[in-house]
């Protein structure tokens, strides 16, 4: 990794990006607007639900940044960056349900006749969460389970090393393109099928539940405990947003979007293409850990339907629809889709009579949203953000005839700019 | 008081004009009927054999029907009266009642003044084993076969002389293998001669059945015991050996009685908090009592004290067992029908073991036709042209739906199942043109946004399917004959139907090679494949030859769809079930190569059963750790089995 | 106008201290199953249930001299959004009764938020039980109400000796067989006589372990399987086992989870005989049902039919009107404080009666399937208390639940403390 050489422009980032301020102001303002509205420290306007709604909303925001990173601009058409996700979620999620079990036990066994031994205490948290799965000892996996800070590295690290070991092996041996999307998910139905099962000790297909109540917090109000979550999530968004602008503005930038142009090429003129895909793969890997780990507490429960294969596909549609290969385009995509998925199936859209048939968005939301999948990768695919590349007047670049390359998507006129 | 009951029933009969009064009500077999009537009634299996026994015991002409008629649920009683009658259901609520004795038309009645009696299966089971000794000499054969049915499944003792009786006057063939069969198996059971026991045993040298193996099995069942001297004729088993672990060996003392048992950590905390006198237990105090050293310290403190029975150690285990010797006898049989029977057991152990590994082996071929099946659409789309279809698993599903639907119209399954397999083939075809005249030409050299293109088609399809036929499994029935299974042996068997599977993966290993290899088309899709401009500069339009190999594909992931949907289910998201398994069928085995393909589903079939064999108990797990086995594979031979070399591997 | 005014005039005179009257009228029932996703077939017909209900109530004067409204929501099978969909009812919407949910999963997703912002759920599925929410009355079985029946007609009825429990790798396998196997050790049946199996959702490679069921017979004892398949993986397995010739007197499968719903995708002429286990068959006779099912067909077409769920909402809903009509308000925790004793007619005769425990007394049916893909019931026992901590695992045969006398649903009665208020989710 020697060689990954981030360049220090002398103008600094954000005049060069104004995108960057422009969405960093509307980050600012919308959470501020949000925390007047809402009921936690505002006037009430805004329902606790809806809250947690945007914040988790955010939160499919900063994997999406992450999903832009690792296929708009280094072209790995990741379809497994919802399975870092959910790890992330799950290794909050054991903390959160150890240690709000612990002090449920510990409170009940204080009144019996001895002092409860150590292990008694364990085989009580045991029981309670695995009664239901009919199991009462703990697997080991959840070694780390009663500390905190271990399993906020896990968050970080779990997720960190999974895509470190794949992505070794992967790039190593030269798999690309679509085998490597197909790989990528390959290992997510193997990980959410692992996860499936009982004997992997996280509870199956139940999940860990109940992660929205806060240990020893048990008399903060809900609407407080959101709005937590909710600048949790924006700080994380805003910091991500920063730090991704920076990591692709430089040097460094120009070689990951040199892979996605043209990998070959990158790697006769020296780079070691390898060790940059494999740092943004895991660098990737790790924000979307983090993302699952704000996510789920907000979410309330973590279970391994949230891995399937298709969650990571919806993380790609989002990405194409916002516009690849700029980052505010990813975050546009996640936000707009996830929320007008949430209302159209939510049945607030009201439905549309055809002469005797109605269609009842329900049932044909997610048609709209595969046909207009195809649509935009057909007509449009650099997706809203070429909206903005229109707004800003971005020339083309002049080809003469020549093929855009493999991706037509990605912001290729604007950077040939540069 | 029978004779008090007709006359008052004689005065209601007077008064109400019901045709009530043609019934019998003294009638032998109603009477004998009433006589158990409490059981009949109550009907448990627990309970019912008295009557079950009577009623064939009885000599009565009717007693035949009345069983078999009773099996049927055919019989009824009057709540009020208690009354047994024959009823078939009329309109109306209404009941057509028949006298239980001759069966004479008595009338219709309310059917709410009746009881239907229905015996469980349990009870039809003894009633068709009571029923034996009067089918094994009827006339019609279907009525012997049904009497060999009922004994092969309630056996017992009365059942062999009966047999025996009627073994040498079957004429027909195959019913008079059956009786031999099973005379020797009730021999075996049942005789009290235990020469002819082992000779029936030796009789069935190397026979694998089900049956027989059911029958042997219980007499070789031994028991392990404890004494302090060895009886005469016993096996001692050692203690600490696999079969009699330390424990085992304890726990069985402790069970009869002759050594104290454990004390487990649930009753040394029980007896602390029994014992806790203030704030203290045996001078220790009760809040320091929060680890498992310190309450064993206390309780051993007990212990001295002598309120509480000493905790047992290690030693004073191994000191006990000592004084005990443990051995086996076999309390199924006679020691020398036992050893007979464990002679058998063990002479076709190997045999069993085989069979089972070939059965092991046919579903993993099975299994791998399957995968086949469903992957060899792709192996043309993706593995010919090069074009990521992710609705491929949604053609599948069009496929089992189009069978569907040729069902509901056609009524006759074979019919239907020859119209659906052309028809599915149609459907597919055009749904592949139209998809890749108006998405993926567009597409050709955008392989990733090929990828996310057709994922946007799979959802919709399947959201589209969704609405039209429902989320619930539509019925998709095979024909007759291809109902049951081809059986071997009792071991390995293999259903109709997933033979049919084969034959067909067959047959489509063949057409794809006869299409590519020789037939113009083929010939044109290969140019084609390998290089566009050269071969449109030869006269072959590459775009007709594009969409007409992609609907060749599509076409052939309908039929598979209507294959799949036959052995499992039609539903909405079927083909999520194949998508990922096909794709990597296809990597494993090579892409642009069918034999490739052919290696890549039986390895990933035998692989899968190889792992449900080591743990049958998850299947879950198997397919966990096959995916991530074809996860490593394609690290190492990311080119799969069978790679193209040169030129062509870089199309 | 003279709705709302016998509105007003009810609340002010039953009582002035409870907020949430019955003075705002509609009262709110809060609809939360799945309309979308793959618990949607299942989930449909209870939401149309539901609607039933609500128009019948009307018809009938509303409760409280309200007019009722049926809130429906979508949560798409996606667990998730359960709880999502939970609070916005609960907030949003402010509904009075919240009638929902099917699978466990589900439920434990929704649980927190019940009981953080005090609603009130009905739950009409047969579940693995160890569970007690104050907020949550469970109208569907609990295992000592359909898997332990289902069991004993096994062991006395059919006289099997070894036992086959093949599941789906989810939660409400899993508790009923590790309650089943317990149970089944207790009856004097040894641990190698009990086969267990789990396989994934929409599992269709059934014939291994249909060959594994059948060889479990050769050491000669009778083989009975209890099945807790779950949905679309039946499909397959029955269509194996009838491939493999097996009959029901050969080796009967009791199922848990296949009603009427479930057999109409499948062709029943193979499976005849084989059993169901449930407290409500469509094919019970009583005139109650009879008008039930009359009404349902009317309603959603002939060729629907009705099934255990939807007895468990019929219940549910009139066992909450007839409350809250006694209580005099909507209020929850008015509202469940008349649950307790609350009596009505079972549609297959018989009375259900609610427990302080939340969960129902009914009736065990065992049915046997018959051609036309309906039930044949066999067996039918007194009403069973439902009982939220079974008996027969240590663990929880120490618990009991009791909201009425000891206000606590999982107390101790070794220890006699309340382990917790809140459910375990």
């Amino acid at each position: 990794m020697a060689d990954l050489a981030l360049s220090f422009s002398r103008r600094p980032v954000a005049m060069r990006h104004p995108s960057v301020v422009i969405f960093i102001g509307a980050l600012a303002l919308f959470t501020i607007a949000v925390t007047i509205l809402a009921e936690g420290f505002g006037i009430g306007v805004i329902s606790n639900s809806f809250v947690k709604t945007l914040g988790k909303t955010l939160c499919l925001c900063l994997v999406a940044l992450a999903m832009d990173l690792v296929w708009g601009y280094t072209g790995i058409l990741s379809l497994g960056h919802m399975a870092f996700f959910g790890i992330g979620g799950y290794a909050i999620g054991m903390w959160l349900m150890y240690a709000r079990t612990e002090t449920i036990v510990v409170q009940s066994l204080a009144s019996a006749p001895l002092p409860p031994t150590p292990q008694e205490i364990s085989d009580g948290i045991a029981t309670q969460i695995f009664g239901v799965v009919g199991a009462s000892e703990f697997p080991p996996i959840w070694a780390f389970a009663h500390s905190l800070p271990l399993q906020l590295a896990a968050v970080v690290l779990v997720p960190g090393l999974l895509a470190l070991i794949f992505g070794w092996l992967a790039f190593r041996s030269r798999v690309t393109g679509v085998y490597l999307s197909i790989l990528t998910q390959a290992l997510t139905l193997a990980l959410s099928l692992y996860l499936f099962q009982n004997d992997s000790g996280l509870r199956g297909n139940n999940g860990l539940s109940g992660l929205q109540n806060l240990p020893g917090l048990d008399d903060v109000p809900q609407s407080t405990v959101s709005m937590w979550f909710f600048w949790a999530s924006a700080i994380a968004l805003g910091t991500a947003y920063l730090l991704c602008t920076w990591l692709v503005s430089g040097k460094f930038g120009s070689v990951l979007r040199a892979i996605r142009d043209d990998e070959t090429r990158v790697r006769f003129l020296g780079y070691s293409v390898e060790a940059y895909k494999l740092f943004i793969f895991t660098f990737t890997a790790i924000i979307a850990g983090i993302a699952g780990a704000i996510y789920y507490p907000q979410a309330g429960i973590v279970n391994p339907a949230e891995l399937a294969p298709i969650a990571s596909i919806y993380l790609a549609v989002w990405v194409a629809i916002g516009g690849r290969g700029r980052l505010y385009g990813a975050v546009i995509g996640a936000a707009l889709v996830s929320l007008l998925s949430t209302w159209f199936t939510g049945g607030q859209a009201p439905n549309i009579r055809l002469g005797g048939y109605v269609i009842s968005w329900v049932d044909w939301w997610t048609v709209l949203l595969g046909l207009s999948f195809v649509c935009v990768t057909l007509f449009a695919p650099r997706g809203i953000g070429g909206l903005f590349d229109h707004l800003a007047k971005l020339r083309s670049p002049k080809r003469r005839g020549a093929p855009l390359g493999p991706d037509a998507g990605a912001l290729r006129e604007k950077e040939a700019d540069q | 008081m029978v004779a008090a009951l007709r006359v008052v029933l004689a005065c209601v009969m007077l008064v109400l004009p019901l045709p009530m009064l043609a019934q019998d009500t003294g009638a032998p077999i109603q009477r004998l009927l009433q006589e158990h009537g409490d059981v009949i009634v109550k009907s448990s299996r627990k309970t019912i054999q008295p009557a079950i026994d009577a009623l064939a015991a009885s000599g009565l002409p009717e007693a035949r029907d009345v069983l078999n008629r009773w099996r049927e649920k055919e019989m009824w009683v009057n709540k009020d009266t208690g009354t047994f009658v024959f009823a078939e259901k009329a309109p109306e609520k209404q009941l057509l009642l028949f006298d239980v004795a001759g069966s004479a038309e008595i009338g219709l009645a309310e059917a709410k003044a009746y009881r239907q009696l229905k015996p469980n299966s349990g009870i039809r089971g003894l009633i068709s084993a009571a029923l034996v000794q009067f089918q094994l000499s009827d006339p019609s054969p279907a009525f012997r076969l049904a009497a060999l049915n009922a004994i092969e499944r309630d056996p017992d003792a009365s059942h062999l002389s009966a047999l025996r009786a009627v073994m040498d006057s079957e004429t027909q063939p195959s019913l008079k293998v059956r009786i031999a069969r099973l005379e020797r198996l009730l021999t075996i059971q049942f005789d009290q001669d235990d020469s002819a026991r082992i000779a029936a045993i030796e009789g069935f040298q190397g026979d694998l059945g089900v049956d027989l193996r059911a029958v042997l099995s219980p007499l070789v069942v031994t028991k392990i015991d404890a004494a302090e001297t060895l009886p005469d004729g016993a096996l001692v088993v050692e203690v600490g050996t696999d079969s009699l672990p330390t424990a085992a060996a304890y726990d069985m003392l402790v069970a009869k009685d002759l050594a104290a048992p454990h004390v487990t950590s649930d009753a040394l905390r029980a007896a602390l908090i029994e014992n806790i006198d203030g704030t203290t237990v045996a001078g220790v105090q009760v809040a320091t009592l929060n680890t498992d050293e310190a309450r064993l310290k206390a309780y051993a403190e007990l212990a001295r004290e002598g309120t509480v029975p000493p905790v047992i150690s290690n030693s004073d285990v191994l000191q006990t067992l000592e004084q005990f010797v443990f051995f086996q006898t076999f309390i199924g049989a006679p020691p020398a029908v036992a050893l007979a029977a464990q002679a058998a057991l063990l002479d076709i152990e190997t045999k069993l073991a085989l069979s089972q590994t070939a059965d092991l082996a046919l579903d993993a071929l099975s299994l791998a036709s399957i995968y086949f099946l469903a992957a060899i659409g792709l192996a043309i789309t993706f593995g010919v042209m090069g074009v990521i279809n992710m609705a491929h698993g949604e053609f599948i599903m069009m496929g089992a739906y189009t069978g569907y639907v040729v069902q509901l119209f056609v009524p006759d399954h074979t019919l239907s199942i020859l119209l659906a397999i052309p028809l599915a083939f149609a459907v597919t075809f055009s749904a592949g043109v139209a998809m890749e005249r108006l998405v993926i030409r567009w597409l050709y050299n955008r392989p990733l946004e090929t990828l996310l293109a057709t994922f946007g088609v799979s959802i919709a399809l399947q959201q589209i399917a969704k609405n039209i036929f429902g989320t619930q499994a539509r019925p998709l029935t095979s024909p007759d004959w291809l109902d049951g299974s081809w059986v071997i042996n009792d071991v390995i068997s293999i259903s109709y139907i997933r033979i049919a599977i084969f034959v067909l993966a067959l047959l489509f290993l063949a057409l794809f090679l006869f299409v590519m290899n020789r037939t113009r088309l083929g010939l044109e899709v290969r140019a084609v494949t390998q290089n566009p401009r050269m071969a449109a500069s030869m006269g072959i339009n590459p775009d007709k030859i594009n969409m007409l190999t992609f609907g060749f594909g599509s076409g052939i992931a309908g039929i598979a769809g209507v294959a799949i949907g036959l052995y499992a289910k039609v539903t909405s998201e079927m083909g999520t079930d194949y998508i990922v398994q096909s794709f990597m069928t296809v990597v494993v085995g090579g892409v642009g190569n069918i034999w490739g393909t052919l290696l890549g589903a039986s390895m990933v079939g035998v692989l899968q059963k190889g792992i449900e064999w080591f743990n049958p108990s998850n299947t879950l797990a198997a397919q966990t750790y096959m995916i991530l086995f074809i996860i490593l594979f394609i690290q190492f031979r990311p080119r799969g089995i069978i790679a193209l070399k040169g030129r062509a591997a870089e199309a | 106008m003279k709705k709302s005014f016998m509105g007003i005039a009810a609340g002010l005179l039953l009582s002035s201290t409870v907020p949430g009257m019955a003075n705002d009228c509609p009262i709110k029932v809060g609809v939360l199953h799945s309309l979308s996703g793959t618990m949607a077939i299942s989930e449909t017909t209870l939401k149309d249930t539901m609607e039933m209900l609500v128009e019948q109530q009307n018809a009938a004067g509303g409760v409280l001299g309200c007019e009722l409204e049926a809130v429906v929501v979508d949560p798409a099978s996606d667990w998730p959004l359960f709880a999502e969909k939970a609070r916005e009812l609960l907030t949003v919407h402010e509904v009075d009764v919240i009638f929902g949910n099917w699978t466990s999963v589900s439920r434990k997703s929704v649980l927190p938020v019940i009981e953080e912002l005090n609603g009130l759920l009905f739950y009409p599925v047969q579940y693995e039980g160890e569970e007690s929410s104050k907020n949550v009355f469970y109208t569907g079985a609990a295992p000592n109400q359909q898997a332990i029946p289902a069991t004993d007609y096994f062991l006395e009825e059919l006289g099997v000796e070894k036992f086959a429990l093949l599941g789906t790798d989810y939660v409400y396998p899993r508790t009923t067989n590790n309650i089943l196997e317990s149970y089944l050790k207790d009856k004097g049946i040894a641990a190698e006589d009990i086969f267990v199996n789990y396989t994934p959702f929409g599992h269709s490679d059934w014939s291994k372990i249909v060959a594994d069921v059948v060889a479990l017979g050769a050491d000669g004892k009778k083989v009975g399987v209890i099945s807790t398949i779950n949905g679309d993986a039946n499909v397959g397995f029955y269509k194996e086992l009838a491939a493999a010739g097996i009959s029901a007197d050969d080796i009967p499968v009791v199922a848990f989870s296949v009603g009427e719903e479930e057999l109409a995708g499948l062709d029943t002429s193979n499976l005849v005989g084989h059993l169901a286990a449930w407290n409500y068959f469509q094919s019970a006779e009583s005139e109650a049902n009879e008008a039930w099912v009359a009404a349902w067909k009317e309603r959603m077409g002939e060729d629907r039919v009705t099934n255990d769920p939807m007895e468990a909402h019929y219940i549910g809903f009139n066992m909450w009107v007839n409350a809250a009509t006694e209580a005099g308000t909507t209020d929850v925790d008015a509202v469940r404080t008349a649950m307790y004793g609350q009596e009505f007619p079972n549609l297959t005769g018989g009375t259900a009666v609610m427990l302080p425990n939340h969960h129902l007394a009914k009736p065990v049916l065992i049915g046997e399937i018959q051609e036309d893909g309906q039930f044949d019931i066999i067996s039918q026992t007194e009403e069973v208390p439902g009982d939220a901590w079974t008996d027969f695992l240590p663990e929880s045969a120490v618990l009991k639940s009791d909201w009425a006398e000891l206000g606590c649903g999982m107390f101790n009665t070794e220890t006699n403390t309340c382990v917790q208020i809140k459910s375990n989710y």
